[in-house]
């Protein structure tokens, strides 16, 4: 677990590290965080419960427990990663573990959405093309990759693979605008004008 | 593009501003919060010296971590006393309602707000919980957002969005005898998969949609998220309205006749272009159990759990990591498993009508004596009405425990759980690997009529043969 590393601000061109692959469809976010952990009322001690269930069965063969994947910041994943409750716990826990990227075939649309508001792009790939960088990445010999943003895509020192980062996104990652929060502040008259001219909000 | 559906309506009326990156901000008419995944939010507000701007849209209950035995305070389980009070304190320093225990108004906040009449058609509502689709059954457009997004919500009363494909799914004819909402459901995600609503909002609409009660459409709207649609939505009608009527919180008076007039305006258009169009027929649907660990691996009872090699490629490799969780030999039926553990309730099917439909199997029979059967009552209203209508009693002269409100072992946050790899039959929504609260514990996902049949017979059973000749 990386723990020292800190956590996404600002803008976030690229992510440099190590990759390191966990294979499946359907990754629900029940199993990377297991509801038990959800009895907190902060983040702060996540990141050792990722994939709590997963790890405890299989006994120090799981991605997350594997010596050489330990420091690793970039994951790659199936299809449809991410499905079920909208629970910010997991991109939470996989943050404080130490992910900083996630390229997939395809991801929930809540997780993809939690993922952004904490810096976290999530990159998509055809399925053939994940399986290939899956397999680059198990049989790596060399430590450096790179998850590119402006330039969507992912390298090593000797392969490349194009990757799709959608635009909207792509530009709050670069520009450093994925926390919405002083946006969405800053529009304070226009919501209220909303406030006063909805409908439902003024007796019809 | 789609044009002129219920869900291009409301969402125009929502925009507030186009942001930086294209996204849509979108306005929020009503933001509900459990204990759960609200605590961070409130945190983050503080550390930015925010505070929240519209109170007054906000409502929150306490649901998910509630034990259902007693609810006395402070609950035994100091985690679970944390939440809550910090919730308490939450609302209470930035002036929100909390429907807290005993009020009568408490409950799974997908239960509860529908009840009181806050969810009405036309809305926007948000809540840090993915099932917030359920109050899209009401014509609204309606959406689990994650912590982060909570905050923001708190302190602009916003969200940043982008707009969603709209998919019509049409459901002709009618349900048969003995065939719930929720086998309807699980027959539309198992045919559309997991994944095929991704980047859809659910528009179902059709004579068998039109036919369903309130309640249906909410069990049916909340698990649109199970097929990967962020929200799903019914268009409102006259059976919407004469829900709402008198609903604490909905318009009285000349408020109500043109709160009427503007309900109506919102269904969407009969020419309304829609992105994707497909087509299911309800006479042909049995009683639906999932036998995997995705809500998508569901078959009617007739069948036989899928051998590999009759499904598609893509869906092989969850479906071989399903028998071996599951211990289920392809090939073979689904009637007949046995069951240690039943389970009624949860935001899908823990409404009065749900209860109804379960005591009229359990009435006047016994849970087999091997089986543990527990009913929780959505909400204190739920409860209320039930015992009012005598059918705590059935559920306990059969052998059902009754208990208090909350999510319960639909996410097991409580000491409801399963223990080892107890096999449920349970009214929720998720089957997830270790989702009800033991990490290879097993879940059929059902309807509550063929969980209190399966309660009985101690196996899972098709409901129609236990009801042959009562209609």
């Amino acid at each position: 677990m990386n723990t020292t590393a800190s956590f996404p601000k600002g803008p976030i061109k690229k992510i440099d590290g190590d990759a390191f692959s966990l294979n499946g469809d359907d990754i629900d976010t029940d199993r990377i965080i297991p509801a038990r952990y959800l009895k907190c009322v902060s983040f702060n001690s996540l990141g050792e419960d990722v994939f709590a269930d997963d790890r405890n069965e299989k006994q120090g063969e799981h991605p997350f427990d594997k010596k050489e994947n330990q420091g690793c910041n970039i994951l790659i994943v199936n299809a449809n990663f991410g499905c079920g409750s909208s629970r910010e716990h997991a991109p939470q826990a996989l943050m404080r573990w130490g992910i900083r990227g996630i390229v997939g075939e395809s991801f929930a649309e809540i997780f993809y959405g939690n993922c952004l508001a904490l810096g976290i792009p999530c990159a998509t790939a055809s399925k053939a093309k994940v399986l290939q960088i899956q397999k680059a990445v198990v049989h790596r010999n060399n430590q450096n990759w790179t998850l590119d943003i402006s330039r969507e895509r992912i390298n090593n020192e000797e392969e490349s693979w194009d990757l799709n980062i959608e635009p909207g996104p792509k530009e709050m990652l670069l520009k450093g605008d994925w926390d919405a929060t002083s946006q969405l502040i800053a529009n304070e008259e226009a919501m209220k004008i909303k406030l006063s001219t909805l409908p439902y909000l003024n007796n019809f | 593009m789609s044009a002129k559906t219920l869900y291009d309506k409301v969402w125009d009326l929502h925009q507030v501003a186009k942001l930086p990156g294209g996204s849509t901000q979108l306005f929020v008419g009503l933001h509900l919060i459990h204990e759960v995944t609200s605590p961070q939010a409130f945190a983050a507000l503080r550390e930015k010296g925010l505070k929240v701007i519209c109170p007054e849209r906000t409502v929150a209950t306490v649901d998910h971590i509630v034990p259902t035995t007693s609810q006395l305070r402070p609950f035994e389980d100091p985690l679970a006393e944390e939440m809550l009070s910090t919730l308490e304190k939450n609302c209470h320093e930035q002036g929100i309602t909390l429907h807290g225990l005993g009020s009568g108004k408490q409950g799974i906040v997908h239960v509860i707000a529908p009840e009181l009449g806050l969810t009405q058609p036309g809305m926007t509502i948000a809540c840090g919980d993915s099932h917030t689709s359920t109050h899209g059954a009401f014509g609204a457009i309606a959406f689990g957002i994650g912590t982060s997004q909570v905050r923001d919500v708190l302190a602009s009363q916003t969200l940043s969005m982008n707009k969603l494909k709209v998919r019509r799914i049409w459901v002709s004819g009618q349900l048969s005898n003995g065939v719930f909402a929720k086998d309807l459901i699980l027959h539309i995600i198992q045919v559309l998969g997991v994944k095929g609503g991704v980047g859809y909002a659910y528009e179902f609409a059709g004579p068998a949609i039109e036919s369903l009660s309130m309640e249906e459409r909410m069990t049916i709207c909340n698990m649109a998220i199970e097929g990967g649609a962020r929200c799903g939505y019914v268009n409102p009608d006259a059976e919407t309205f004469s829900y709402l009527h008198n609903k604490l919180h909905a318009p009285k008076g000349i408020y109500w006749e043109r709160a009427l007039k503007w309900w109506k305006s919102l269904a969407s258009d009969e020419r309304a272009i829609y992105d994707d169009e497909i087509t299911f027929e309800a006479s042909k649907i049995s009683p639906t159990v999932t036998w995997g660990i995705t809500p998508g691996q569901g078959i009617s009872i007739e069948e036989k759990i899928p051998l590999p090699e009759t499904l598609p490629p893509e869906e092989r490799q969850i479906a071989e990591e399903a028998y071996k969780y599951m211990g289920f030999t392809p090939g073979s039926p689904i009637e007949g498993t046995e069951v240690e553990v039943c389970f009624i309730g949860s935001c899908t099917n823990g409404r009065i009508s749900d209860l109804k439909e379960a005591a009229k199997i359990a009435k006047g029979k016994k849970v087999l004596e091997r089986v543990k059967a527990f009913v929780v009552p959505g909400s204190e209203q739920v409860a209320e009405e039930a015992k009012a209508e005598g059918l705590d009693k059935i559920f306990t002269d059969a052998g059902f425990e009754w208990r208090e409100p909350g999510c319960s072992m639909c996410l097991a946050m409580n000491s409801d759980r399963l223990i080892g790899r107890q096999i449920s039959a349970s009214s929720s929504n998720r089957n997830f690997k270790g989702r009800q609260g033991s990490s290879n514990g097993r879940t059929l996902l059902m309807s509550p009529a063929m969980v209190a049949a399966a309660a009985i017979k101690g196996k899972v059973t098709d409901v129609r043969k236990l009801t042959k000749g009562n209609h």
